[in-house]
């Protein structure tokens, strides 16, 4: 049976490739967006240290990181960085303290105890908290917190330490909870099932099992969100005040790097004068510690994904 | 094969000698549409196949057989350049197409691919309307034409009109495994192709869609040429024309597996009288 | 201790972790509601702020938000999306360059949002001489968010099974119109999912707009290349000024924030259980 299609089709012998030049201005748009974040680094990196670097041909590296006295607009100025680190470190162990254990404990919870029903309530719940903007929560501490601990007797200044620490580490545990959780949820079924075989209690497989096996994505959690702590800026800005002290009592008011920067920039500093340039001075160091941390979790991230995926 | 006796009907399994040879040989043009020359392929540098030579005759259907692992769905992809899409396929040797190499460097491989279509193992229908899936070849490809008649040629082409002409615009996913094979089976012949390759096309299916199917290639073998690959001897001893064994040799240190091509010919011959030991053992179900 | 009194105060903890960061929760949204829920009227919506606590509003507020999120949708979506596709569909992925690409994107989506501040200021309002204009503010808040809806749309065109692609490219599609036409097609739920996600995050950020120089105290009318505001902004001014009423103001402003938020959220959440689909 020959049909003249038929006929037709028995003789594509020329297939001469057309050049399809779509397709690779297809790719080269594609390619270009891609860029677009390459872009972005590229800047972060430019604005940050191209000023910092100027900054730092003035001011020695180890008086900005050994000086106790930030006070950059005042005369004699002081440009020791040593009050804004200790700021950020304070609030972040506060943070820390709350946010690393009860988020551990709900991933424990959610990952090990929580039945379907349960974590189809809970989960939403997390990502609600996960969806409250700081600036709320900067609100929450100031105006709710704050006099909270006020009425059960801790002498808090009107801004503090304690409170901003508090209310961050609530912001903080959804962030340590569902990467925890993640990285417990990981962990093969196989496992558990074996301790369980050996008679083991639901608490010894999920402390003793579970969360060993899950560690480095725990950690990851931690890490994380320790950065996060360290990065937020409302929070601490609303509530914790702008004044460098360097101090560990968490009742006293202080400044983190964040807050200062936001104070500086958001202000009419002249460009390209030294106070202007502290802006970046104080946001490399900032970025510097957070990088550091970031990279971190990434690694430990990969290192449990890959087991896995 | 039944008998009848007074006593009872009995029904024996026919032996697969018995099945080539009533199919016959099927097919009188022997033009050569395929001319494989000495081809290897490998991935990332572990040779997948190698050292295969063999031609694929017009209307015909071509069985490849063998056990797993022996390369022959790496070999029917060579027909299409599908291996194209994989990261590190390299392919040697020569894939002549009505006498032009495949694989030359002025080739489109879309063009390929357009006159030599496929049919998947696992029926693939795209998330869409029954209609835009037998649409989408056409359109992607510019054909001219009324797109309604060509889906409708399709569809009765593939025996699946009657089924589904009510209900064009409802999601292809809804349809039976069956039908969703036939649907891909649509979709390809939409674009007019010369060929059409099948990997193991019916081995999702339960064996009434194997049947439709089957009968579907007796069918197709009239306007264009089959290949397929099956790992199911009964169905190449139903079907096949030409019969190609594949096996798989393994390298004396026991690790490097590499599929090689034992023996090709007529169905008939390599179900009754095959050349090789290695053939009959697997025809005969001594291994694989 | 005996094993089950052990196993059940253990359990008891854990449910007590997850208790306190709710607890907070509601107590947070109880508060707000007592203190801004009286003050949430028709002038809040409508009439610029003011010194006088009587009569101010979070009209240039509320509206610059609105332009804000329509621009961040209109820059985001496209780039992130097309990244996206580069880093699923053509880029070769044991290249250096691509790999460092994806670590990029992980990394910048754990930058702080000061930092990106930081970027704008540096960039856009001095260096480019924007000026202090909402048209910068929605630029950096896109940078922000990229990673976030780069992240997201990848899951969703790797969720899309293979044999789909598959089957296309056998019938003769070239790489854009299998991409084109069934990879984007399928995946535009995951996509618009994470882009309101990341939309309603972006929306409810602070810091960066500090920087950028969103003022605190605006009694028109926002344009694109104008001086502007941000809820998020007008929420922090309101805080800072003396009056106890002001603070009431800002709760009041909270829960229209809330508001946008739930709504997009829920939005999000619809668009995700509407085209679910099981491959």
């Amino acid at each position: 049976m020959s049909t003249p299609a038929a006929t037709a089709r028995a003789e594509p012998q020329l297939r001469a490739r057309r050049r399809r030049y779509s397709e690779d201005v297809v790719k080269g748009v594609l390619g270009l967006c891609a860029l677009v974040s390459v872009a972005t680094t590229v800047g972060i990196v430019i604005a940050l240290f191209i000023p910092a670097f100027e900054f730092f041909q003035d001011i020695s590296v180890v008086d900005f990181l050994t000086g106790t006295e930030w006070a950059p607009l005042f005369e004699p100025a002081h440009f020791g960085v040593l009050p804004l680190i200790s700021g950020t470190l304070l609030v972040t162990a506060v943070a820390g303290a709350l946010a690393l254990p009860l988020g551990l404990g709900g991933a424990i919870y959610l990952s090990e105890y929580a039945g379907p029903r349960t974590r189809g309530v809970l989960k939403p719940a997390l990502e609600l908290l996960a969806g409250i903007p700081t600036i709320v929560f900067g609100y929450f501490a100031l105006t709710f917190m704050t006099p909270l601990l006020r009425d059960i007797g801790i002498q808090v200044e009107v801004f503090n330490t304690l409170s901003a620490g508090i209310v961050m580490g609530v912001y903080l545990i959804p962030t340590v909870a569902s990467l925890s959780e993640d990285a417990m949820g990981a962990v093969p079924r196989d496992l558990r099932d074996g301790a369980y075989a050996l008679g083991s209690t639901k608490m010894q497989v999920a402390t003793r099992v579970v969360v060993p096996a899950a560690v480095s994505g725990i950690i990851a959690s931690f890490v994380l969100g320790i950065s996060r702590a360290i990065g937020e800026t409302m929070i601490v800005l609303v509530a914790m005040g702008q004044q460098p002290n360097l101090t560990l009592d968490p009742r006293a008011a202080a400044e983190t790097m964040t807050a200062f920067i936001a104070a500086t920039g958001a202000g009419d500093v002249p460009t390209g004068t030294l106070e202007y340039k502290t802006i970046f001075a104080v946001g490399a160091t900032l970025f510097l510690m957070t990088f550091v941390m970031n990279i971190i979790a990434i690694r430990l991230v990969r290192k449990y994904r890959e087991v896995y995926e | 094969m039944v008998t009848m006796s007074d006593q009872a009907t009995t029904i024996e399994p026919m032996s697969l000698a018995q099945i080539a040879q009533e199919h016959g040989d099927g097919f009188s043009e022997r033009e050569a549409v395929f001319e494989v020359k000495d081809l290897a392929v490998e991935y990332s540098g572990n040779a997948a196949i190698r050292e295969v030579s063999l031609d694929v005759y017009k209307n015909s259907v071509t069985a490849f057989i063998g056990p797993s692992g022996c390369g022959k769905s790496t070999f029917i992809r060579c027909f299409n350049r599908m291996n194209d899409l994989v990261p590190g396929a390299r392919v040697h040797g020569d894939v002549l197409y009505r006498g032009k190499d495949l694989y030359a460097d002025d080739v489109d491989p879309v063009e390929v691919r357009r006159r030599i279509g496929m049919v998947f193992q696992k029926p693939n229908p795209f998330p869409k309307s029954i209609y835009d899936n037998i649409a989408f070849g056409p359109r992607v490809l510019n054909l001219k034409g009324s797109l309604d008649e060509r889906v409708e040629r399709a569809l009765r082409q593939a025996a699946l009109w009657d089924e589904v002409s009510n209900r064009l615009k409802e999601s292809a996913l809804g349809l039976s495994g069956g039908q969703q094979q036939r649907l891909c089976i649509a979709r390809c012949l939409a674009v007019e192709p010369d060929v059409i390759l099948m990997d193991e096309p019916a081995s999702a299916l339960d064996p009434i869609s194997t049947t439709r199917i089957e009968d579907l290639m007796h069918e197709l073998k009239r306007q264009y040429t089959i290949v397929i690959v099956t790992h199911n001897m009964q169905q190449a001893a139903r079907v096949a024309d030409m019969t190609a064994f594949f096996s798989v040799d393994v390298a004396p240190d026991g690790n490097k597996r590499t599929g090689i091509l034992v023996e090709y010919d007529r169905t008939s011959k390599i179900f009754t009288t095959p050349a090789d030991k290695r053939t009959e053992d697997y025809v005969t179900g001594r291994f694989g | 201790m005996s094993r089950g009194l052990k196993g059940g105060l253990f359990q008891l903890a854990l449910l007590f972790s997850l208790g306190v960061g709710f607890l907070m929760l509601g107590t947070l949204l109880v508060d707000v509601f007592k203190d801004g829920l009286p003050y949430l009227d028709k002038k809040l919506l409508t009439d610029p702020p003011s010194t006088d606590p009587e009569i101010a509003g979070a009209r240039p507020a509320i509206i610059a938000t609105l332009y804000l999120g329509g621009l961040l949708l209109l820059l985001t979506v496209p780039i992130g999306v097309f990244t996206a596709i580069y880093l699923e569909e053509y880029a070769n992925k044991t290249r250096w360059y691509n790999r460092l690409l994806e670590i990029n994107i992980q990394n910048l989506a754990a930058v702080p949002s000061i930092v990106y501040g930081i970027l704008g200021l540096a960039f856009l309002v001095r260096g480019l001489g924007l000026g202090r204009v909402l048209l910068a503010g929605a630029m950096i808040l896109t940078l922000l968010v990229l990673p976030t809806v780069i992240i997201a749309s990848r899951e969703a065109i790797r969720a899309i099974p293979d044999s789909i692609r598959q089957g296309a490219y056998a019938l003769g599609a070239t790489q854009w119109q299998v991409v084109s036409r069934q990879v984007l097609p399928a995946a535009i739920p995951g996509i618009a999912t994470g882009s309101i996600l990341a939309l309603s995050r972006a929306i409810g950020e602070t810091a960066p707009l500090i920087l950028i120089g969103a003022v605190t105290y605006i009694s028109f009318d926002p344009t694109i290349l104008g001086p502007f505001t941000a809820l998020p902004i007008q929420i922090f001014s309101f805080l800072r000024l003396p009056q106890e009423e002001f603070k009431l103001l800002a709760a009041a402003s909270i829960i229209v924030l809330l508001g946008i938020l739930i709504t997009l959220n829920a939005f999000a959440i619809w668009i995700r259980n509407r085209y679910r689909r099981t491959w």
